[in-house]
């Protein structure tokens, strides 16, 4: 088979990490070829060599047999490199239309042809089964369907090569099984795709030679059908990882959060949430399934303060909370792992031992009047890093410089910190290799065990189903069935996520 | 200028467009630069250039098209300084506007000195003709259009061009995602510096034309203090026209006529001292910005500098 892309000796240092050390990577014709490796491991910097954006401090790049010097993201898409990034590359008050064309715009005359724009961006959408409006402004659009739009943007530009990085980290299961599909048929076309993952289920469903890298080395190239999940998640963690969450029953206590009748609109100030209940206790875990869009975001935004809800009442702890600020939910006792780690999650221009004490920083022994502690501080990032294992040269760096799976889980360090009655995580463990989930996931059910109520919002099934002890399912802004976790199927959620009820079918 | 004949609200419309022509050329050129993530406080230094070389050109030729081009030429070799300190070096753009501004002044003293041969201004020249007598004999809009000139008109054409540019064409789609998101302009092939060093230059020939309005244009010679913070007051427009060119050109207008209000309103002779007419129109600036700050949006990436290669 004929290689498209050969990476020889590839090294990338940054300040205090050595990213990719001597790496060699090859993709070939047709394949779809999986990098896997732990958060920081240096997948990302090697793809961004790939298309451009970093300069290797070593090493050679070869595309279709030719040694190729790849100067900007403009070379690469001349080479017919395509990347999805792992963080959106959206201009969020731009159109869909606009942002797939942008940079190869159609014209008529010196005018952006925007009639053909949005034309072509309908065929290509509806040729892979995109439901996607071209005219949607970004900002108004869900996470899922940015993704999509991502997508859209590199097969635009005929990408033959395509990198992605992470494209199923905010998909639903669904959409990931759409996608998978969306991946052959490319295949099919003759393109050849380089994918970054976490989820090694779709590792084996999807992929053809998986390459695992572990510290910025190559461990080894391995052919999917020769291997399986435990012995991919060893090879990049460098240990056994216990993939099932290991849990006992759970011992509800009082009442520590209640959602009495929320209504709200979303940011186009259409209704989002209408009519939800909720409630939940101390020492459980209350999973809210869901298809992305349906209320989700705005639930929790309610919740904490960032939304105001039309109608209805939110207690914490039998306190009316209704309306109140921000910090006045932290301090009844919230924390809060977001679901958009770079909107609501860190400041990332500001190093981690600031980023570590936001919410906390105006108290002791953070903060004394209006002097802050620095040392104080610092010692407690360290502590965060340490814990939960945050791959980082030291807790100086801006937390831009980190990979996206430590940045989250210096987030969800920040927030189980604070010891918070209730912990609202929202899709805590995106982006996150097996090994971190398998300590978050822990940590979490710890916190149960030690009495905190925990509201976990997750498009992933699977982990709604191993964490959960209840199972709340949301659709259209309702809550539409609770359904206890031990007995409830992937089968029964997948009918209620689509608005269907159970009764009909029993 | 001021005609006796002429109705007084003729004069003040007339009045009013020829005050606006400066403020829209420089809120036009802020708008460009801000839309693709430079902040450009120097607009008012490279007014003050402009207005000397527009002047500096006529006289050395006495032709003041020649005089025109100089300040367009002069504002874009301002605005290159400005584009190399805040692109390239990545200094704190304030800080270059504002050294922008100071050397302005002091370059243009003394040059009037060196090149002159004077202190304060410069000598007369040839400022550019305009058919004064033709436009009269326009029917029922001649007595206005005699009372204008032909930056006016040249303003009026460029609002529609810049928003042409902006908003239809692939270049304005690439400065505006530049100004908004310039990581993602990067990773889809688009030179961000290529474009920001274009905007910025561009300002630079926007606020020139502004400066030779006010040189060439109204008046025939170069006086130190001449440009008198119209910088500031078209950056208030391009704020206030929430970074439109539509928006900031009518900005330019409300701010005009209150300058315009105050030449006429003290010849109404209400008993007001005639500091308070002149304070109005910066009152109304004020006003202006106060009432709308924060409900206007600047590009997400004005005023920071790109760095290739960081995340
Ligand atoms: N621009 C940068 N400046 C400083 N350090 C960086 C930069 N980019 C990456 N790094 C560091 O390089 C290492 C590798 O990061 P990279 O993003 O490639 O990891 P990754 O394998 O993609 O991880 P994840 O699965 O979390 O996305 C990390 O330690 C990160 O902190
Ligand atoms: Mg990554």
């Amino acid at each position: 088979m004929q290689k498209v892309v050969e990476m020889k000796g590839i090294t990338k240092v940054f300040p205090g990490v050595k990213a990719n050390d001597d790496v060699n990577f090859e993709l070939l014709k047709g394949e779809i070829h999986v990098l896997l490796g732990e958060n920081g491991a240096g997948k990302t910097t090697l793809m961004n060599i790939l298309y451009g954006l970093y300069q290797p401090d070593a090493g050679e790049i070869y595309v279709n047999g030719q040694k190729v010097n790849i100067k900007s993201p403009g070379d690469a898409i001349k080479l017919g490199i395509g990347m999805v990034h792992q963080h959106f590359m959206l201009v969020h008050n731009f159109t869909v239309a606009e942002n797939i064309v942008l940079g190869s715009e159609p014209k008529k005359g010196i005018k952006i042809d925007m009639q053909k724009a949005i034309k072509d961006t309908k065929e290509l959408a509806d040729r892979y089964g995109f439901k996607i409006d071209p005219n949607a402004v970004i900002e108004d659009i869900t996470v899922g369907q940015q993704q999509k739009v991502e997508i859209l943007k590199a097969l635009y530009r005929g990408a033959d090569i395509l990198i992605l990085d992470e494209p199923t980290a905010v998909l639903t299961p669904q959409e990931i099984e759409e996608l998978g599909v969306i991946l052959k048929n490319l295949v099919k076309e003759g393109k050849s795709i380089i994918l970054i993952t976490h989820k090694l289920k779709e590792v084996m469903a999807m992929s053809d030679r998986v390459t695992i890298v572990r510290r910025g080395k190559v461990i080894d190239t391995v052919y999917t059908k020769d291997t399986n999940i435990d012995e991919l998640a060893e090879m990049m963690v460098g240990r056994k990882v216990n993939l099932v969450v290991q849990k006992d029953e759970a011992k509800p206590g009082k009442v520590v959060l209640k959602v009495e009748n929320i209504s709200a609109l979303d940011h186009r100030k259409l209704p989002a949430l209408k009519g939800v209940n909720l409630e939940v206790r101390a020492g459980e875990i209350v999973g809210i399934a869901g298809v992305d869009g349906n209320g989700q975001t705005e639930l929790i935004e309610v919740i904490t303060g960032l939304r105001k809800p039309t109608e209805g009442r939110v207690y914490i702890n039998d306190k009316d909370v209704t309306g109140k600020t921000p910090r006045d939910i932290i301090e009844a006792g919230v924390g809060h792992i977001p679901e958009d780690r770079h909107k609501r999650g860190l400041v990332l221009k500001y190093s981690l031992y600031e980023n570590a004490v936001l919410g906390n920083h105006y108290k002791l022994p953070f903060a004394k009047g209006i002097m802050m502690n620095y040392n104080k501080i610092k010692e407690y990032a360290r502590k965060l890093i340490d814990e939960f294992d945050v791959r980082t040269p030291n807790e100086e760096v801006f937390a831009s410089a980190l990979s996206g799976g430590n940045q989250q889980k210096f987030i969800a360090a920040r927030e189980i910190n604070k010891d918070p009655e209730l912990i609202i995580a929202a899709q805590p463990t995106r982006g996150i290799d097996v090994g971190a989930i398998e300590y978050i996931h822990k940590r979490l059910v710890e916190e149960r065990d030690k009495g905190r109520a925990i509201l976990l919002v997750s498009l992933e099934l699977d982990e709604i189903l191993a964490l959960s002890d209840r199972i709340a399912v949301i659709y259209d802004g309702q809550i539409v069935d609770i359904l206890d976790a031990k007995s409830a199927t992937e089968h029964e959620l997948g009918i209620l996520m689509a608005g269907g009820t159970l009764k009909k079918q029993a | 200028m001021a005609n006796g004949s002429i109705p007084v609200v003729v004069a003040l419309l007339a009045a009013t467009f020829r005050l606006a022509t400066p403020l829209i050329f420089a809120a036009l050129g802020g708008v460009i630069s801000e839309r693709s993530g430079v902040v450009n406080i120097g607009l008012e230094g490279i007014m003050i250039v402009g207005a000397f070389f527009a002047v500096y050109g006529s006289s050395l030729t006495g032709n003041p098209w020649v005089g025109l081009l100089f300040a367009v030429v002069s504002g874009a070799l301002v605005a290159a300084i400005h584009a190399v300190l805040s692109i390239h070096l990545k200094a704190d753009q304030t800080v270059s506007g504002v050294a922008i501004n100071l050397f302005a002044g002091a370059l243009t003293s003394f040059l009037i000195f060196k090149l002159f041969g004077r202190q304060g201004q410069t000598d007369g020249v040839a400022a550019l003709p305009y058919p004064t007598e033709t436009m009269a004999k326009i029917p029922v809009i001649g007595p206005f259009l005699a009372e204008l000139n032909w930056f006016v008109f040249m303003a009026i054409i460029l609002v529609f061009v810049v928003h042409y540019v902006l908003y239809y064409t692939p270049l304005g789609l690439r400065i505006r995602a530049v100004g908004e998101h310039p990581k993602a302009a990067d990773t889809l092939g688009i030179n961000v510096y290529k474009i920001r060093y274009l905007c910025v230059i561009m300002s630079g020939v926007f606020a020139g034309l502004g400066g030779a309005t006010l040189s060439i244009g109204v008046m025939n010679l170069f006086r130190e203090g001449m440009v008198s913070g119209r910088g500031f007051i078209a950056l208030a427009a391009m704020i206030f026209g929430n970074w439109k060119p539509f928006g900031a050109t009518a900005a330019s207008f409300l701010f005009a006529f209150a300058q315009a209000f105050e030449i006429l309103a003290q010849k109404f002779g209400w008993a007001l001292p005639t500091e308070a007419y002149l304070a109005f129109p910066y009152i109304l600036t004020m006003l202006a910005l106060a009432g709308f700050v924060g409900k206007t949006t600047p590009p997400a990436a004005d005023g920071v500098p790109y760095n290739k290669g960081e995340r």
